[in-house]
Formats: structure tokens, sequence, C-alpha cells
């Protein structure tokens, strides 16, 4: 619901200032924002960020590049395998590296695990911001399989750091592709359970339906990307505009929905976990044989003068990594350019005369992680 | 929207498949926001904005990347601005997404966006005097 018009925005009515943040529940993190108000309606709602600030772009000039790939997990560390994804395939593209097919068919299933095990936390904590509970219980149950699964080929639950510049930390075992269907197999099921229960839920719709609406061109101007701008009908998806590692390779859509609300973010998200149970299944069908480590990959790895870059689409858009080499082995300049960032900064416009508890239900559906933001 | 490269803008192709983006272009610090426009007439999308620090040179480089919705089409525009006085207009009022990219370039590199709305601190601390990714940055 928007305000109606005689709520002024340059008011000279009394208006109020109401801090959200930075530890409250509602933002999943440290973040904080400085919300104006005029009774339950937002006149300006300004984020303030930093509050998880580690300057990861400076730790990325003070070693080498293999010592930076384990930040790459720690900066949205819900996507730790794309993020790893983008920075190895920037240092491969610059130093002329074949990765092993085996090993980036076995980069794209996990990096669809990961997208999967993210939407799936995001799927719970966003209900549990509207005042649904037990869904996240469920959310959490699917989730467990996933970084079960993960745990076994990586070692680590959740900042992975598995994938290596040149190829992969280890193969997968016979124990990974068995779970791994059982999983997908376990999946199909769960989502139409979750439509049944949640998705066509009425308290639900009422939450979400008309609220937040963003546009297609709001998108554009703020570079928000991934299931935000999927949301407002852009088919705009950089596994499918720039196609990285096999995705060309792979039958999948982008869904889109035109609607850009906060309904349509969340129904972009229900569908993207469909399609990337496919894309699992195929990759696993196709996964070739061979080895998961390019040969001579360099123990000192220099790369030529110049700068390169490297997106992937992660499970909130568009991450790239610009890596600017003065041909040492440490980098000159790692730039990280995050989904989440430009997605919440259209939120101060997005949000203009909307009552404080749709705001929340809008921010909600932006799928915000706080260090992904600040970095 | 089919959005083509703005003829006056001096576009080089870039190898992609080496790099990673497709169009480069070097531009004088005053032609960013005429750069910026033009690109948004094209329908354009501001993908990020940064900067590194050629101290040797006495330079501060100022990159804006810029992407395609619907074509595989990223292009980057690159100027660079004295490293004594680091000074560029903002582009906040074309893309207002440039308003927190520059701030934290500001941050960073200390770079002044001339006209730009709040250049407080935005990851930093807010009494923030110092800019760490200069490269004579000492912790």
């Amino acid at each position: 619901m928007t305000a109606p018009e005689t709520i002024p925005t340059q008011t000279q009515r009394e208006t109020f200032v109401l801090n959200l943040g930075p530890q409250h529940p509602a933002t999943h993190g440290v973040l904080r924002v400085k919300m104006t108000m005029d009774g339950e309606y937002i006149v300006r709602a300004e984020p303030v960020c930093g509050y998880i600030h580690r300057m990861q772009e400076k730790m990325g000039e003070n070693r080498t590049y293999a010592q930076f790939l384990p930040n790459t997990s720690r900066i949205d560390y819900l996507s730790a395998m794309t993020y790893t994804h983008a920075f190895v395939g920037a240092v491969e593209r610059a130093a002329r590296l074949a990765v092993p097919p085996r090993a980036e068919y076995i980069r794209v299933i996990t990096s669809e695990l990961n997208r999967i095990s993210s939407h799936l936390v995001w799927f719970g904590a966003f209900l549990l911001d509207l005042g649904g509970f037990t869904p996240l219980l469920y959310a959490f149950d699917d989730r467990e399989q996933i970084l079960d699964l993960l745990e076994g080929i990586t070692g680590s639950r959740l900042t992975y750091s598995y994938y290596r510049i040149g190829g992969l930390y280890n193969d997968v075992d016979d124990a990974f592709v068995k779970g791994t269907r059982e999983f997908v197999a376990r999946m199909r099921p769960r989502l139409k359970m979750y439509r049944a229960l949640v998705t066509e839920n009425i308290i639900l719709r009422k939450r979400l339906i008309g609220i937040g609406p963003i546009s297609a061109e709001m998108c554009r101007k703020y570079g928000a990307t991934g299931p935000v701008i999927r949301g407002s009908g852009v088919a705009y998806d950089v596994r499918k505009i720039e196609p990285y590692s096999v995705y060309s390779e792979m039958d999948f859509i982008a869904p889109t929905f035109p609607e850009g609300d906060s309904m349509a973010r969340y129904l972009v998200r229900m569908e993207e976990i469909a399609q990337s149970l496919r894309i699992i299944e195929q990759g696993l069908d196709k996964l070739p044989a061979g080895p998961v480590m390019a040969e001579k990959v360099p123990r000192v790895l220099k790369l030529p003068s110049g700068d390169y870059c490297y997106a992937v689409e992660a499970a909130r858009g568009r991450f790239a990594v610009r890596i600017v080499s003065d041909g040492k082995e440490i980098p000159y300049r790692v730039k990280l350019r995050s989904p989440s960032l430009s997605n919440l900064s259209l939120f101060e416009e997005a949000s203009r005369g909307m009552l404080l508890p749709d705001a929340l239900a809008l921010m909600g559906s932006l799928d915000l992680v706080i260090p992904d933001i600040d970095r | 929207m089919n959005p083509t490269l703005p003829p006056s803008i001096p576009f080089q192709p870039v190898d992609y498949a080496a790099k990673g983006w497709h169009f480069d272009a070097v531009i004088a610090p005053d032609k960013v926001v005429e750069a910026a426009a033009l690109l948004d007439a094209e329908g354009f999308a501001l993908d990020t904005i940064t900067g590194v620090d050629w101290m040797a040179e006495g330079k501060m480089e100022v990159i804006y990347d810029f992407f395609c919705l619907d074509k595989p089409l990223r292009v980057a525009v690159r100027t660079r601005i004295p490293r004594d006085n680091p000074e560029i207009a903002t582009i906040s009022a074309v893309f207002p997404g440039a308003n927190w990219h520059e701030r934290e370039t500001h941050d960073f590199f200390g770079i002044r966006f001339i006209g730009h709305p709040d250049l407080t601190p935005f990851l930093l601390p807010e009494d923030a005097d110092y800019h760490p990714l200069r490269k004579d940055f000492a912790a």
C-alpha cells in the first residue's frame, strides 16, 4: 500500500526519526536504516552501511592470488561457491589457464546447490519477517541436505573455498553423485508442498502482492540485478547473457515476472530453485571423466600487466571481480562488485511513502546479505 | 531497447575471452557526465564505479563500468585525474545508483566528486579522514 496523496513527502508537518538497526532482526545483519517517519508512513529511509566493513579490497592488495582465495567465500557467505568462481575465473582468464571440463561441470553443479541453499535461507528468513515461523524449519531441513553434501566434498559447511585457480580442491566421489540425485528427487515434491503451503497462502499474498513495486527502469538506473530485476520483467541473467563456465551447455530458463512487486521477486526465487535442480541433473548426466586440476598451474603465479574482469550470476545477482595486475605476485588492485550493494541502493527511492511493515517486506524481498554490501 | 555504442565516445574493441568486457574508452575527465548521459540514453545499466591509484605516475584512474540488459555488451569508460587534486564531476544526477559507488570511491581513494549530494563516509567509520586504497596509506 502506498501513501495516499494527502501524505506530503516534502512535509512541513511534524515528523520523527525512527532508527532501525544496526541490531534489528528484520535487517538480518548489521544494517542500520535511518527512517524519517510521518506516523506509520516513511518520508525518507536512508540506509547507513559499513558496520561490518572489513576492507576486503585492501586485503587483496597485500597477499598473493592464492592467499586471497579464502576471502572470496566470506563476502556473501551464502554464495561462497559463486563468489570464488568469479575470482578464480578472473585469475584463470588473466593467466590463460584452461580448466578441465570435469572441473567446470562440478563447479556448475556445486554453484547451483549453493544457489538453492541460499534461496532456502532467504525463503525461511523472509517468511520469518512476515510473521510465519514454520517455513523456516522446513527450509532449513532441506538446506541441511545440501550442507551435508557439500561438507562431504569440501570439508566445509559454509565458507567452502572449494575452487582452486585452475580447477578444484578435490574430485567428487560416488557418494556425492548419489546423494545429489537423491536430493533432486526429494526437493521437487518439497517445492510443490511450499507452493501449496506458502505461495498460495492468502496471508502471504496479501502481504506481498502490489507491495514495494520496483520498475525495470529503476533497476537499470541503480544497477540492480538478480531476482530483483527479473522480478521486474527483465530477463537479465549473467548465465544467459554472458555465459561462463559450461552454462551454455545447460538447458534452463531465467524466470521472470513482470509485476515488479515483492510477490514477483518471491516467485522468481522459488522458480529459480526448480531451474537449478534442472541444471544439477543435467550436470550429473553429462559429467565427463578426467582430471579436476589444470596441468602446470605455476606455484608462483604472476599475472601479465593489465586489468581482467569476470562476472557471475550469484544468488543475489551480478557479482564481478576486476583484477588490476602490474605483473607482480600480488594484485595491484582487486575490485569486488557486489549485487547486494546495488540492490539496496534503490531502497531509499522505492520505500518512499510506504507503510513501515510494507517496507520491511520490500527489504526482505531484496534478499540482502550485509557483509556483501560492506565487504 | 537495443543499445548501441554512442559514436562520440572513443570506444575500442576488447578481446572478451582475454579480458572480460567488450569495449573500452579513455576519455577526458570533463567528459564523464556527457558519456554517462549518452550511455543512459542508449539504455545501458550502471555496473560500478571504482578507482585505481597510479602513484608512480601521479594519477588517479576512475573506471566506470556499464552493462547491457539484453545482450552481451559490457563497456568500461576510464579517465585519469591528477593525484594531488583528485576531483571529478559526479554522474549521480544521471545514474542515481552512482551515488553510493562514488561515496565508496571517495572513502577509499579520497577522490572528490563535485556536485555529489553527500560525500560523508559510506563504509568507513564516520570520523575517517584517511583513504586506505591509496598506495601511500600506512595502517
